[in-house]
């Protein structure tokens, strides 16, 4: 069972409250006109899928119904860091940075 | 190979079973093969097999960091069933369907293959309605399936709660009397054994840690051996497929999550079809052992740790619980998790990529027991012709990229 410390609610509730909602830092096209078919099947579709530290968004859906960000690790399930929407991760992965 | 026979076993009773050759060889690595396979699981030594026994290619090294047959093919629910919505996916799962129906025959090897039927139930009407399609699809693709109502089920599944008062009650079901189980271990070592009689390498406890090219193209893969040489190599890693994709900077439009399944102690026969539901996310069969295979649904986050979250396996017993209240007070022996490759449209990926001599099978997600012996023939079609098998061709890598999805999602029966 996962403890998840939600940014706006300020206190660790069950991972039963929470939805996964996939990878976080996804930026929406711009200018989706302007997409070629294979920039939007990027943008849909493809994925990291790390096996490590993975940034990903949750939602607080029994609780203050917000999206906010976990960095976590996807072998040992340890949770590094919550933040909210906007923010930037303080815990990345080395080759993320390179 | 020695086959295997009631006179072979006589013969070798005469010798107290002391000098049965052993089922397949521990080469070491050849500096060279024609194909490179990486990952041991069923669908990679089936796609060995296939190779060699179809298409002549017989220098072929199936690469495993682990032992074969100790992922994902070691850790289902052994669920054998070709009633899936979609053409695309009910021809290659049909296809796979009648490998199975003779695999035992063609492998000489008894892969326990029971077609004891497969009961998908609907608990409301628009499960009802859903059944109607697909069954009328399934139908139209030369695939068995009736619409059962409730005592149809009743009469094909005593132990089911298919009363009035039920929490989940039972309107009626999809039968497919072709579908069943099979022994999942006897699958991977039949086509081991049958692989490795044909000259196939399989090189346990061998980890790919690079692939490398030359000029563009794929020349061989480095691992924890050494460096193996191969112009084309073909990925069947299942959960662990992007972090191979990533070896070649490629990203896959997969996301790996855990998948939980649990067998009770051995018990009396009680079961003796399979039974799936989708609406309540459990599904449970008993083997021949006796004991209750019961499946659940995916974790909803990703994950590489082979272990499940507690609210998903509490949520599927519950429903189990309650569909069949006599099995409340048996007691579960082991619990555990595989890491499954999914996909945005639950269909898999077994395709050529943009790199030559790299091929993907991946992406089966929750359901690719059923498909091994299908996804290794139309797979090792498509690695010796270079060019995908009829069948295999809509589930190209590109389609995430033309938008021609196929869209399984619950729409087979599927508990995902």
């Amino acid at each position: 069972m996962l403890h998840l410390f939600c940014p706006y609610c300020q206190e660790h509730r069950e991972e039963d409250e929470f939805h996964y909602r996939g990878q976080a830092h996804i930026v929406r096209p711009k200018d989706p006109d302007a997409l070629s078919d294979k920039e939007w099947g990027d943008y849909l579709f493809f994925r990291k899928n790390p096996k490590g530290i993975h940034h990903e968004m949750w939602y607080h859906v029994s609780g203050c119904r917000r999206f906010f960000n976990v960095t976590r690790n996807t072998v040992t399930y340890d949770i590094y860091e919550t933040y909210k929407i906007g923010e930037m991760p303080a815990v990345t992965d080395k080759e993320e940075t390179e | 190979m020695s086959r295997y026979s009631v006179f072979s076993l006589f013969k070798h009773a005469l010798s107290h079973h002391e000098n049965w050759q052993k089922v397949w060889r521990n080469p070491t690595p050849k500096d060279v093969y024609d194909v490179v396979i990486i990952g041991g699981g069923g669908h990679g030594l089936a796609t060995a097999y296939y190779l060699a026994k179809e298409h002549g290619i017989t220098n072929v090294a199936v690469v495993e960091k682990g032992y074969l047959g100790g992922g994902n093919t070691a850790r289902n629910t052994t669920i054998v069933r070709s009633n899936y919505l979609w053409d695309e996916a009910a021809h290659l799962f049909e296809h796979s369907m009648k490998l199975w129906e003779g695999l035992s025959q063609d492998l000489n090897y008894n892969v326990m293959f029971s077609q004891r039927g497969v009961l998908n139930l609907g608990h409301n009407l628009q499960d009802m309605r859903d059944i109607e399609r697909r069954v009328s699809a399934n139908r139209l693709n030369g695939i068995d399936g009736e619409v059962l109502n409730a005592k149809q089920v009743k009469d094909i599944c005593p132990l089911l709660d298919c009363s009035a008062s039920a929490r989940y009650p039972v309107l009626g079901a999809s039968w497919q009397a072709r579908g069943g189980v099979a022994r999942h271990d006897a699958v991977a070592w039949g086509f081991a054994r049958g692989a490795d009689a044909l000259g196939v390498d399989l090189l346990q406890q061998t980890e790919v840690i690079g692939i490398r090219r030359h000029e563009g193209a794929v020349c061989g893969v480095e691992t924890n051996r050494g460096f193996i040489a191969a112009k084309k190599v073909a990925c069947v890693t299942a959960g662990s497929s992007s972090l191979l994709a990533k070896m070649v900077g490629m990203e896959l439009p997969i996301e790996s999550h855990p998948l939980q399944a649990c067998v009770s102690e051995p018990i009396k026969p009680i079961l003796d079809t399979v039974v799936m539901s989708n609406a309540v996310h459990g599904y449970m069969s008993q083997s021949d052992k006796g004991d209750l295979v019961i499946g659940a649904g995916i974790d909803g986050y990703t994950g590489y740790g082979q272990r499940g979250s507690f609210p998903v396996i509490e949520h599927t017993l519950a429903a189990i619980c309650e569909m069949f209240p006599d099995v409340r007070r048996v007691r579960m022996n082991r619990a555990w998790g595989g890491i499954v490759d999914t996909t945005p449209d639950a269909s898999p990926i077994i395709s050529k990529t943009h790199i030559p001599g790299l091929y993907f099978n991946c992406g089966w997600g929750t359901g690719g027991f059923k498909a091994t012996p299908g996804s290794g023939n139309v797979f090792a079609h498509t690695i010796a012709k270079d060019e995908p098998h009829p069948l295999a061709k809509p589930f190209s890598i590109d389609r995430f990229h033309s938008g021609h999805l196929i869209d399984e999602h619950g729409a087979a029966g599927v508990a995902h």
